[in-house]
């Protein structure tokens, strides 16, 4: 469960990233399709060239969500109905091994290499808690 | 078996070069018990593991992050055979120790971070690849006598 003091480290951490939205993504992505390549079977129809435009804009879309839902924290079903449906009946990314572990891996990694030693343990911990409650919201409608 | 090729053995060498075993054990297993603190259940007789503060200087979880990450030193030196090094530990994580295999994949990626947060910008993605795959192959290992 996501405390006060979770929430206010993971609002900090996400304010350090203003205006790096569409980097954080796309380097988030490209190392989930780099490290997990059956990641990529969810997009047959993308150029997984190095500097894709697609993995570009994609990367921004998922970075920009994930920071709608920390706007919207505490009330993250709602903020990501959407999306949720959207996973459950057309996306289909496999919830037991949840995909979605693997980009919150490599997200995280994208955030300890760009904040060193800001990604505290604590932040580490926080941010892992909310990747957690976001995959719980979108597999929730699957069945 | 794995087969590793010359850039990803290349790659493992060099990140290794740079590590220091003892920090960057200790704050792997130390970020193991403050992100998925369940795991702690393994550890009930090292003493204080109240708080962040406390786990990150409890000489216990400093010691024995030190002995595991020596042991992965031993994995990498040993990339053709993981299998027959982990074999005795694999044996002991699961008759003696009883540690569910995947808390290997969890202490794997925390690792993972950990190395990021000290090597910033050098922890590239072809890296994290191949540490991603090494981990992997670590943790598979030592499931690999469980039974």
């Amino acid at each position: 469960m996501l405390t006060c003091e979770d929430k206010k480290l993971i609002q900090q951490i996400w304010g350090k990233l203003c205006g790096a939205e569409e980097e954080v993504g796309a380097e988030a992505l490209w190392r989930m399709f780099q490290s997990y390549p059956a990641t990529k079977t969810y997009f047959p129809h993308f150029d997984m060239t190095p500097g894709s435009e697609q993995i570009h804009c994609h990367g921004k879309k998922v970075v920009v969500a994930l920071g709608n839902g920390i706007k919207n924290i505490d009330n993250l079903s709602q903020a990501l109905a959407e999306l949720s449906n959207l996973h459950a009946y057309n996306l289909r990314v496999d919830p037991t091994h949840f995909s979605l572990q693997f980009l919150a891996q490599c997200l995280q990694v994208v955030l300890a290499t760009r904040l060193g030693k800001e990604f505290t343990p604590e932040v580490h911990a926080a941010m892992d808690k909310y990747m957690s409650a976001v995959a719980s919201v979108l597999a929730e409608k699957y069945r | 078996m794995v087969h590793w090729s010359a850039q990803e053995k290349q790659l493992i060498a060099n990140i290794w070069g740079k590590l220091s075993v003892e920090e960057c054990g200790a704050e792997a297993l130390a970020r193991l018990l403050i992100v998925y603190p369940w795991t702690q259940r393994f550890f009930d007789n090292f003493g204080n593991l109240s708080s962040p503060t406390a786990i990150l200087g409890n000489p216990r979880v400093r010691a024995h992050g030190k002995k595991v990450l020596t042991s992965f030193g031993e994995a990498i030196k040993n990339l053709d055979n993981l299998k027959g090094t982990y074999s005795r530990l694999s044996e002991l994580h699961c008759d003696k120790l009883h540690v569910d295999p995947e808390n290997f994949r969890l202490l794997g990626d925390v690792l993972l971070i950990v190395l990021a947060t000290h090597l910033t910008k050098d922890f590239t993605p072809a890296c994290q690849a191949t540490w991603q795959k090494l981990v992997g192959a670590v943790a598979h290992a030592l499931a690999r006598q469980y039974h």
